[in-house]
């Protein structure tokens, strides 16, 4: 569009601008805020939006090492921050892993297969996607409050009982992988099964190698999904030691207990990471999130 | 011979993996857990059919993911369904068989001696002492034994021989291991028994009460019996008394009658539904309108520095929720919050963000605008991108401003494509259960309500409050509203499936 830029255009690029950076200024404020309230002395001091001095005190309290209050006292942190960012990565590790090992086995099926009620299954896991788990906490917590009686492995308060219970999400991923697998011609697992390869060593030595790239974004979607989940964790998991980050990060901020210095660090620690690993893989999920919007 | 080994190895696998299955199952069912025990019965049978049988084959790359997803996301939602028609709650949380045998577990004590009981170390066991706490007989030790987890056993006590001389159990490891102790009877020597009647005590002990053949419960310290009520989930003394623990029963549609015509709930319930409404519809519209604007802004050609924009626009969505959330929660806290500081050092106010409703409401509605317009704008900028060239350089021609554009080609092509995503936002702050929780807690709360209730709460954050933070853990009345939830979700969902059929007929 060759355009002349008049006068009008001008001021309305200057506008759009102003706007823009405005609009940028609210999304970095509570951004740029939680770094300077995580390096600023004392939970409760106010009056400065910049700090006038710089304190580590709050990171130390993050990463668990004893802190020296002003009138000398000291204090053992009593929030395990890195034992819950221990558990998060463990939990999601685990539960990503199955995902991907549970997600691209059935989208193989879906994309490569002919069975009866596969279009019924397609629609069935699209459906599953809309209704979110938390209606149906109630009954998560008392099946896994139960099996625990006999089962202690899989009760409240287990790890596991979070992995199984996050491995029946995977409806999102199957759709992602399968529609990757749809770009790979059939031709090159069709070669192998002439040459004598049964349909699992099609999949698992010639399509596999080549989905590689999605298997790494799904693995990595799971695992961000499941570092922020926070309904179900919240209802299996009670004891201090077992939580995840995103279970027990509300404790920083108990009316009782406001602990506003610390928690920002604690917040930085533990979102820096997941924010970057998802900027990277965005682009695989809005995609897959706008295809889905077009296909349906 | 690997091809006959493997013919027989399969069929032995399978017969194993059935085996140990079976083992799980008996055991979840001896529990009383018999749904659960009945799903797993059904997905083991299809398992054993789904890797023995040729003719399944495409099925046995779907079993596992597909299991998971009925297992665990299906059959909660139909449990869920199930437990809206019972009375389950924190008075009536055990199955009856659980609830029974507590009752078959407390005991009494009986005429006999009392002993001070302490525990020693010994190589990795532990040796109980019972002295005679009146100082009459000997002071009896039994063998080492191991702790383990918590079943009835017996075990010998002699006279000591030796004083026993090992560490003492501290008092919270006893605390700790009190179950096991608990199933623990000490045979005397002169023929009697004593059970753990206090933390530091063995005396003689009796069951309170034996099952009789008709299923009531007779106590032996008085005869009276206990007769078990299905109706109210407990067992009853004849005077209509009930007794503790309750057990889960049935109780029909009582909870639905209740939510419905029970002025107490009903009246909470429905402003709690109507904010739930507005929350949900506001949320799609600021996000919406915010993001298309940004997309137009940021797809045009004569705007300088758009990546960088877009970079940092985008970053509420890759900052994880619970963190951004919180975060706020903090900026802004009424006294200390640094929302607060900007705004009276600016203005001089200092607005009660979390103790008036409406603010509270105004809060929530920014936060959930800050965390959700960068979606509808990347999402709006792809569709945008569709829209051919040549419709603008026409209005060009025609002489239409930069808004006759915006509302008359932008918006419409764009909102088309966007309805069903538009429908499955409403549908996801619907049920926006981690903003409610984390941000405001459903608080300020409204007055006079017989449970607690919210005036910011959304329906799924009241079903939590209702089974997970009330001291009544009303699980099945939580259920019971979570199934209504489940109905209106399907409706917005048929919807969203038509919105979808009608975007795709329009698109070709």
């Amino acid at each position: 569009m060759a355009i002349v830029i008049d006068k009008s255009q001008r001021w309305r690029v200057l506008l759009a601008h102003l706007f823009l950076i405005a609009l940028c200024a609210l999304v970095l404020f509570p951004v740029l805020m939680t770094v300077s309230i995580s390096l600023r002395p004392g939970n409760f001091a106010t009056g400065s939006l910049i700090p006038k001095e710089i304190s580590l005190e709050h990171w130390r309290f993050a990463l668990g090492l004893p802190v020296t209050n002003a009138d000398g006292r000291v204090i053992i942190p009593d929030l395990p921050v890195l034992r819950w960012l221990w558990n998060s990565v463990k939990v999601a590790s685990l539960s990503a892993a199955v995902a991907v090992l549970l997600s691209t086995t059935a989208a193989y099926a879906f994309s490569r297969m002919k069975f009866a009620g596969k279009k019924a299954a397609l629609v069935g896991l699209m459906l599953m996607q809309m209704f979110p788990t938390i209606l149906a906490l109630i009954a998560i917590h008392s099946i896994f409050s139960r099996l625990g009686h006999t089962f202690p492995l899989v009760g409240i308060d287990s790890p596991w009982a979070l992995v199984l219970a996050y491995s029946g999400g995977i409806a999102l991923h199957i759709w992602t992988i399968k529609g990757f697998y749809e770009t790979i011609p059939g031709e090159i697992e069709e070669a192998a099964t002439v040459d004598g390869a049964t349909p699992w060593q099609a999949f698992w030595r010639v399509l596999l190698p080549m989905a590689l790239p999605i298997l790494m974004v799904v693995f990595l979607l799971a695992f961000i999904g499941a570092v922020n989940e926070y309904p179900v964790a919240s209802v299996l998991l009670r004891s201090q030691d077992q939580l995840t980050m995103a279970a027990g990060m509300k404790q920083f901020l108990y009316a009782q207990k406001y602990l506003w210095g610390d928690f920002a660090a604690a917040a930085i620690l533990s979102g820096l990471p997941i924010s970057i690993v998802f900027i990277l893989v965005q682009r695989w999920m809005i995609s897959g999130l706008t295809s889905g919007a077009n296909k349906g | 011979m690997p091809d006959a080994l493997k013919r027989f190895l399969q069929p032995a696998l399978m017969i194993l993996l059935g085996l140990v299955g079976l083992y799980f199952i008996t055991a979840i069912y001896a529990t009383g857990e018999s749904l659960l025990a009945g799903v797993m019965l059904v997905t083991l049978a299809a398992f054993i059919w789904i890797y023995s049988s040729p003719k399944t084959y495409a099925y046995r790359y779907l079993f596992p993911g597909i299991g998971a997803a009925l297992i665990f996301v299906v059959f909660p939602m139909l449990y869920t369904v199930r437990i809206g028609f019972t009375n389950y709650s924190s008075k009536n949380l055990l199955t009856f068989k659980r609830a029974t045998n507590y009752l078959l577990e407390e005991t009494y004590r009986a005429e006999g001696p009392t002993y001070t009981s302490t525990l020693h170390a010994e190589d990795g066991k532990w040796r109980l002492r019972l002295e005679d706490a009146e100082g009459v007989s000997a002071t009896l030790v039994t063998e080492p034994f191991l702790i383990g987890p918590p079943k009835p056993w017996t075990i010998r006590a002699e006279p000591a021989a030796t004083p026993v001389m090992g560490e003492e159990m501290t008092l919270k490891d006893l605390i700790d291991h009190q179950l096991f102790l608990k199933g623990l009877v000490v045979l005397l020597p002169n023929g009697g028994q004593v059970r753990m009647t206090g933390l530091r005590e063995f005396a003689s002990a009796r069951a309170l009460y034996t099952l009789n053949k008709d299923g009531s419960l007779t106590n032996n310290q008085d005869q009276s019996r206990l007769n078990p009520n299905f109706k109210t989930g407990f067992y009853e003394t004849a005077g209509g008394e009930a007794v503790d623990p309750g057990f889960q029963v049935d109780i029909g549609w009582k909870h639905y009658v209740d939510i419905f015509t029970d002025e107490a709930l009903r009246e909470p319930l429905w402003k709690i539904f109507i904010w739930t409404l507005v929350f949900s519809s506001l949320t799609v519209v600021f996000c919406t309108s915010l993001g298309m604007v940004l997309a137009v802004l940021l797809n045009w050609e004569n705007l300088r520095f758009r990546s960088v924009y877009r970079l940092v626009l985008f970053l509420p969505y890759a900052i994880p929720g619970f963190i951004s959330i919180l975060v706020f929660k903090g900026l802004f806290n009424n006294n200390s919050g640094e929302i607060n500081l900007v705004l009276s050092t600016l203005f001089g106010v200092k607005p009660t963000w979390f103790s008036d409703p409406f603010l509270a409401k105004t809060m929530i509605l920014i936060v959930n605008t800050w965390l959700g317009f960068p979606y509808m704008m990347i999402v709006c900028m792809g569709l945008i991108k569709a829209i051919p060239n040549d419709l603008y350089e026409a209005s060009a021609v025609a002489g239409a401003g930069p808004l006759t554009n915006f509302f008359r080609i932008t918006m419409p092509l764009v909102l088309k494509p966007l309805t069903p995503l538009l429908i499955s936002s409403f549908a996801f702050n619907f049920n926006n259960f981690v903003l409610i929780s984390l941000l405001t807690g459903g608080l300020p709360d409204f007055l006079n309500t017989a449970t607690p209730a919210g005036t910011t709460d959304i329906l799924v954050s009241y079903t939590y409050r209702m089974a997970f933070q009330d001291s009544g853990q009303k699980f099945g009345l939580g259920a019971a509203i979570s199934t209504v939830v489940f109905l209106l979700v399907a409706a917005i969902s048929i919807i969203q499936i038509r919105a979808t059929r009608i975007a795709e007929d329009t698109k070709r």
